[in-house]
C-alpha cells in the first residue's frame, strides 16, 4: 500500500507506485483497445516531418490550440477598469462563468461580472426581458456606479438591440434614468478578445462624450494639457499600469488612464472583499475628451477607439506593446514631445541600468533562436526586444493577427540583421507552431501557459510571457513596460536560459564539466 | 455573532431565517420572491431540503452556473480520451474550458489522445450568415488527415449552431459513412438550452445512447465476460479520482471494464452494456444513461460514495451486496486492509480539525457526497447548496445533513458572500470564481471542483490527501496575518 499518514502521496507520486502502474497497464491492454505502440510511434514521428507540416499548414477549416479568445472576454477586461463598474454580459450565462474563471485563474483574483442568463425562450422572443430584469437586479444587489453592457454570440445571432433595450430598461425603472449604462456589441464570431476590448472602450467613451445615447448634450471638446493613456488587453496590466503611473509621476505628467484595472485585479487580503477597487473615475472618463493627446500602448487593441478619439481632434499615438530600450525610448520621447516635459535624469538612469544589464548578459542571449506567439501587439514588442538583445525571433505567430500585423512584423524583421531569417505567421495556431518547432527548431519558445504542451512535445524550453498564465504565480504583478519592465523580461529570459543550460550539463561524470558555478 | 459559536439548534434555525430575510431585502421585490424559494433551513425528518431547484437563474444576480455546453463538452464527453471533441462555433467556449478540468488520462496527446487539446471550428461572421455545415464537414476531413489515430469525433454545439439552423446530424452521418462507419456524434448542447450544465449532461448521455450504443447492438465484447464485470459511471478522474476508486473495486475482486468518462475510451463506452453492474458516483450527470442501460440491457446500477472512510466502507459493502460471497469477503478484506492507514490519518489530522465548520457550494454530487469525509475528520458542514441540482439531489441530501443546515440553491454571489460573512465558517469549499472572494475575507478556502490542483480525493488513498489539504487550508499561518493590521 503506497499511502501512509506520515508521507501522503498526491497525484504527482501516487500513480507512479507499482500497484497503480500495473492497474493502469491492465486497463489499457484489456479494455481500451489501444493503438499499438509502434503505430503511435510511427504517427508521432510523422507529425514531426515537413510532409506533415505542409498538410498542417493547408488546413482551411480546423483550428487546433488557438492563441486567442473571443470578444466578450476583452469586453469584461475593459469594463472592470472603470470606477465601480459592473460588467453585464447580455446572452447565455455559461459564457460569464467562463470569463470569470479565466480571469481568476490568471490574476488569482475575484472577477465580478453578471449575465442576463438568456435561455430558449429568449432565443425565440429576444432577450429584452432578461436585460430589463437583469439590470434591475444588478443595480440593487451590487450597487455599481456604472453598468457596462456587452454581448455574447447568442444575443448577436438573434439580433438584440442593446441601445433600444437599455432605453426600455430605463423606461421601466430598472436603473435611474441618469445612471450610466454604456454598451457595445461584441460578437464572439468577429475578431478576438482584443476586438472586444476595443469595442467596449469605444462604447464607454462614446457614452460619456457623445451625449449618453441621446439623453444629454454631447460634450464639447476644450483642449487641455492632460494625456490619456490606454493600456489595451494586457495580462501584465497590474504591474504595467502601476509602472506607467510611476513614470508619469516622475515626469510630472498630468494623465488619465482609461480603463485602469490595476487595482481591481490586485486587491489585498485584509479581511474585506472589494468587488470594485480603483478604476478610472467616471468624471475623468468624461473629461478625457479634453485631453491634449491619447497614448495607446497597443495599436491592435484600440484600432476603433484610436480612430474615434482622433476624430474628436486629439493626437493619438499608438505603440505595439513596447518592450526594451529602443521601444521604451520611443515611448518616453513621444511622451516628452506631447507634454513638453523634460526627461528627468532618474529616467535616464533607469535606461542606463537596463542597458547595463543587457551588456552584462547579452553573451548568453546573442544568436539564440526564439519562437514567439501571443497577441499582435505583444509579439511585436517581444520580437523587437529579442532583436535588440541580439537574438533571432525566428517564428512569430499571432492567431488573432491579420495582414496588417504580418506586414508590420515583416517590416520589423527588415529593420535588423537579426530579423533576416524570421517569419510572421498571421492567423495560425499552436498546432502550426508545433510543426514549425519540429521542422525548424529554435532554442526557446515564448508564450502563454499553453506553450507547455509545445515544450513537452518538442523539448523546446518555454519562457512564460503572455496571457493567460495559469501555472505560474504572480508574474502579472510585475511590469514589462518601461525600462524597469524591460529588465523583468530580460531576467525571465535569462533565468530560463540558465536553467536550460544547467539541466543540459548536470549529468555526473558525463556532461558536468560545463556545470559552471559562475555564468 | 457567529453561528459557528451557537450550539442550540433552534437558535441556528432562527438565525438562518433572519439571515435569509436579510439577503432577500437587497433584491427588488419580484426577484426576492423568486429567490426566497431557493433558500432555506433543513428540518430533520423532511423528505427534501425544502428548496426549489433546477429552474432558470435570475438575470443579473451573478449566478455561479454554467451552460449545457459545459455539461456536455466539459463534463461528460471531453474526458473520452481517444476521440476528438470539436467545440463547434466561436473560439471562446473551447478556449476557456481548455484543459481546465483536470481529467487525468494516460496517452500520447495529439497522437492517440486528445483531451487537453482545443479543437474548434472557430466560427467567423460568414459561418453565421451562410451556415457552418460545410465548414464542419471540412473540419472533420482535416481531423481525419492530421489525427489519423482518433477513434471518433464528437460535435459539441455552441450557442449559434441551434440558432442558425445547421444540420450537424446530417453532416455527422454523411462523414461517418464516408469514413467506414466511424463513430461521429453530434451533440445538441448549445449553451442556451436548459437552465445550467445539467441539461448538457442529459443531452450528452442521450447522445451516447443514440450514437454509440445503438450502433453496437448485437456486437460481441472484445473480451471474455466474467460475473464480476462492473463499470464506473460518473467519475471524471479529476486529479486521478477514478483511479483511486478503481483500485478498490479491483482489490475486492471486481473487474472494471469501463470508466465513464475520466480516462475513458470509446472502446470502454461500447463495452459497458456487457457489465453486470453499473456503479454510479455522480448521479446528477449520469443517472440518465444508467437508467437507460437498466431498461434496455437489464443492468442494475448502484449509487456509491467514495469520499471518506465511513462512506467508502458503506459503499464497498453496498456494491458487494450485488455479488457473491467472494466479493463480499473481498470488500471486508479491503476495508480491513486500509483501516490502519485511515486510523493514522485521522489520528494525525482530526485533533487539528475537530469542530471546524464548513460551508459548501458545488456542483454534481459533492454538496452531499463530501459531507461524510468532513465528518470523518470531526468537522461540521453547516451550509450547502447545489449549482445545478434537481429535487432528487436535495432528497438524497437529507441522508447526509444535520437538522438546521443552511441550504442555498443556485446561490448568487451576493447571497454567498453575505451568508459566509454572517455564519463565519472555518472553511468554504466551492469553485475558482468563489475562491479569491473568501480568501480576501480571510476565510480559508478549498476548490471542491478541481481539488485546488491537488487530489485525488476519492478512495482511501484520496482521503489521506483530502485530510492533508483541509488541514493546510484551515491551519495555514497566513490566516493569522489577514486578521492583523498595522497600528
Amino acid at each position: 500500500m503506497p499511502q501512509s499518514a506520515e508521507h501522503i502521496l498526491d497525484h504527482v507520486d501516487l500513480f507512479r507506485q507499482p500497484e497503480y502502474k500495473e492497474m493502469l497497464e491492465n486497463k489499457r491492454t484489456n479494455f481500451e483497445n489501444p493503438v499499438a505502440d509502434a503505430e503511435v510511434g510511427r504517427v508521432r514521428d510523422w507529425t514531426k516531418t515537413w510532409e506533415y507540416r505542409e498538410k498542417n499548414f493547408s488546413r482551411e477549416a480546423l483550428t487546433v490550440n488557438p492563441a486567442k479568445a473571443c470578444q466578450p472576454l476583452g469586453a469584461v477586461f475593459a469594463a472592470v477598469g472603470f470606477e465601480g463598474t459592473l460588467p453585464f454580459v447580455h446572452g447565455s450565462q455559461g459564457c460569464v462563468a467562463y470569463y470569470r474563471s479565466h480571469f481568476s485563474r490568471h490574476f488569482k483574483e475575484p472577477a465580478s461580472c453578471v449575465s442576463s442568463s438568456m435561455t430558449e425562450d429568449a432565443a425565440v422572443f429576444g432577450g429584452l426581458k432578461n436585460l430589463v430584469d437583469g439590470l434591475a437586479n444588478s443595480y440593487s444587489l451590487y450597487k455599481p456606479k456604472m453598468i457596462s453592457v456587452s454581448t455574447t454570440c447568442m444575443a448577436e445571432v438573434i439580433g438584440d438591440d442593446l441601445n433600444a433595450f437599455i432605453k426600455s430598461a430605463k423606461d421601466e425603472g430598472s436603473v435611474p434614468r441618469d445612471f450610466d449604462v454604456p454598451y457595445a456589441h461584441t460578437p464572439a464570431f468577429v475578431g478576438s478578445h482584443v476586438t472586444g476590448y476595443d469595442n467596449v472602450l469605444k462604447g464607454i467613451l462614446e457614452h460619456f462624450w457623445d451625449g449618453k445615447s441621446g439623453t444629454e448634450r454631447p460634450l464639447e471638446r476644450q483642449a487641455g494639457d492632460k494625456i490619456n493613456f490606454i493600456g489595451g488587453f494586457d495580462g501584465y496590466t497590474v504591474g504595467n499600469l502601476r509602472e506607467i503611473k510611476r513614470i508619469f509621476d516622475v515626469m510630472g505628467v498630468d494623465y488619465t488612464i482609461l480603463s485602469d484595472n490595476s487595482d481591481v485585479w490586485d486587491t489585498p487580503a485584509d479581511g474585506e472583499f472589494r468587488m470594485y477597487d480603483g478604476g478610472t473615475t467616471l468624471e475623468d472618463t468624461a473629461n478625457a475628451l479634453h485631453a491634449k493627446a491619447t497614448i495607446s500602448m497597443q495599436q491592435f487593441c484600440t484600432e476603433k477607439t484610436a480612430d474615434y478619439i482622433a476624430g474628436k481632434g486629439q493626437e493619438v499615438v499608438s505603440f505595439n506593446h513596447p518592450v526594451g530600450v529602443a521601444a521604451t525610448d520611443k515611448f518616453i520621447r513621444e511622451l516628452a514631445r506631447l507634454t513638453g516635459k523634460p526627461i528627468p535624469d532618474s529616467i535616464k538612469k533607469e535606461r542606463g541600468r537596463l542597458i547595463d544589464a543587457i551588456a552584462d548578459s547579452s553573451a548568453h542571449i546573442h544568436g539564440k533562436r526564439f519562437a514567439v506567439y501571443g497577441d499582435p501587439d505583444l509579439t511585436l514588442g517581444l520580437a523587437g526586444f529579442l532583436m535588440e538583445l541580439g537574438a533571432e525571433p525566428v517564428h512569430v505567430l499571432a492567431t488573432n493577427g491579420g495582414k496588417t500585423w504580418e506586414a508590420k512584423m515583416e517590416e520589423l524583421f527588415a529593420s535588423s540583421p537579426f530579423g533576416k531569417n524570421c517569419h510572421a505567421y498571421a492567423g495560425k495556431d499552436l498546432w502550426h507552431m508545433r510543426s514549425l518547432l519540429f521542422t525548424e527548431p529554435v532554442d526557446f519558445v515564448i508564450g502563454n501557459t499553453y506553450g507547455k504542451y509545445l515544450e513537452r512535445d518538442t523539448g523546446t524550453p518555454l519562457i512564460r510571457i503572455g496571457f493567460p498564465i495559469f501555472d505560474r504565480h504572480h508574474h502579472h504583478r510585475y511590469p514589462v513596460w518601461g525600462y524597469q519592465g524591460g529588465l523583468n523580461v530580460l531576467v525571465w529570459i535569462l533565468d530560463r536560459i540558465f536553467e536550460a543550460l544547467d539541466a543540459h550539463t548536470n549529468v555526473a561524470a558525463k556532461t558536468d564539466y560545463s556545470y559552471d558555478i559562475i555564468r | 455573532m457567529s453561528l459557528a459559536l451557537t450550539e442550540d439548534i433552534e437558535d441556528i434555525k432562527e438565525r438562518n431565517k433572519g439571515l435569509i430575510e436579510e439577503v432577500l431585502e437587497a433584491y427588488p421585490e419580484k426577484t426576492a420572491k423568486r429567490r426566497a424559494k431557493h433558500l432555506g433551513t433543513f428540518e430533520d425528518g423532511k423528505p427534501d431540503c425544502g428548496v426549489k431547484s433546477n429552474v432558470k437563474s435570475i438575470p443579473g444576480v451573478m449566478t455561479i452556473r454554467g451552460c449545457a455546453y459545459a455539461g456536455s463538452k466539459g463534463v461528460v464527453w471531453g474526458p473520452i480520451k481517444d476521440m476528438v471533441h470539436i467545440s463547434h462555433g466561436p473560439v471562446g467556449c473551447g478556449q476557456y474550458s481548455w484543459a481546465a478540468r483536470r481529467n487525468y488520462y494516460i496517452g500520447t496527446t495529439g497522437i492517440d489522445s486528445f483531451v487537453t487539446m482545443q479543437f474548434t471550428s472557430d466560427f467567423q461572421e460568414k459561418d453565421i450568415v451562410f451556415g457552418g455545415d460545410k465548414k464542419l464537414a471540412k473540419v472533420m476531413d482535416e481531423i481525419q488527415e492530421l489525427f489519423p489515430l482518433n477513434k471518433g469525433i464528437t460535435v459539441q454545439s455552441e450557442c449559434p449552431i441551434g440558432l442558425i439552423g445547421d444540420d450537424i446530424e446530417a453532416v455527422s452521418k454523411a462523414k461517418s459513412k464516408q469514413y467506414g462507419g466511424k463513430t461521429i456524434v453530434p451533440v445538441r448542447c448549445e449553451g442556451f438550452r436548459g437552465v445550467s450544465q445539467s441539461l448538457g449532461h442529459h443531452i450528452a448521455n442521450d447522445a451516447v445512447r443514440d450514437w454509440v450504443f445503438d450502433k453496437q447492438d448485437g456486437k460481441p465484447a472484445r473480451f471474455e465476460s466474467t460475473p464480476y464485470d462492473v463499470a464506473i459511471i460518473g467519475d471524471y478522474n479529476i486529479g486521478g479520482d477514478a483511479w483511486s476508486s478503481r483500485i478498490l473495486l479491483e482489490q475486492m475482486g471486481l473487474r472494471v471494464i469501463a470508466q465513464w468518462s475520466g480516462d475513458g475510451s470509446i472502446a470502454e463506452l461500447e463495452a459497458t452494456p456487457k457489465a453486470k453492474l453499473n456503479v454510479l458516483h455522480c448521479y446528477r450527470s449520469m443517472n440518465y444513461i444508467s437508467r437507460h442501460m437498466e431498461e434496455k440491457y437489464g443492468i442494475p446500477w448502484v449509487e456509491y460514495n467514495f469520499f471518506g472512510p465511513g462512506k467508502i466502507a458503506e459503499s464497498l459493502r453496498k456494491i458487494a451486496s450485488h455479488f457473491d460471497d467472494r466479493i463480499k469477503e473481498g470488500a471486508e478484506r479491503v476495508i480491513a486492509s486500509y483501516q490502519p492507514m485511515v486510523d493514522q490519518v485521522i489520528a494525525r489530522y482530526r485533533s487539528r480539525l475537530e469542530g471546524k465548520k464548513v460551508m459548501l457550494f458545488v456542483g454534481g454530487l459533492r454538496p452531499r457526497h463530501v459531507i461524510g469525509a468532513y465528518e470523518d475528520l470531526g468537522m461540521d458542514v453547516v451550509g450547502t447548496g447545489y449549482e445545478f441540482g434537481h429535487n432528487d439531489d436535495y432528497q438524497r441530501t437529507t441522508h447526509y445533513i444535520k437538522d438546521g443546515t443552511l441550504i442555498y440553491d443556485d446561490v448568487s454571489g451576493y447571497e454567498f458572500e453575505k451568508f459566509v460573512e454572517k455564519v463565519q465558517p472555518d472553511l468554504v469549499g466551492s469553485g475558482i470564481k468563489e475562491k479569491y472572494i473568501f480568501q480576501k475575507m480571510g476565510v480559508p478556502f478549498r476548490q471542491m471542483h478541481s481539488w485546488d490542483y491537488s487530489g485525488p480525493y476519492h478512495g482511501y488513498d484520496g482521503f489521506a490527501i483530502f485530510a492533508r489539504d483541509m488541514d493546510m487550508a484551515i491551519n495555514a499561518p497566513v490566516w493569522n496575518l489577514t486578521k492583523e493590521s498595522l497600528p
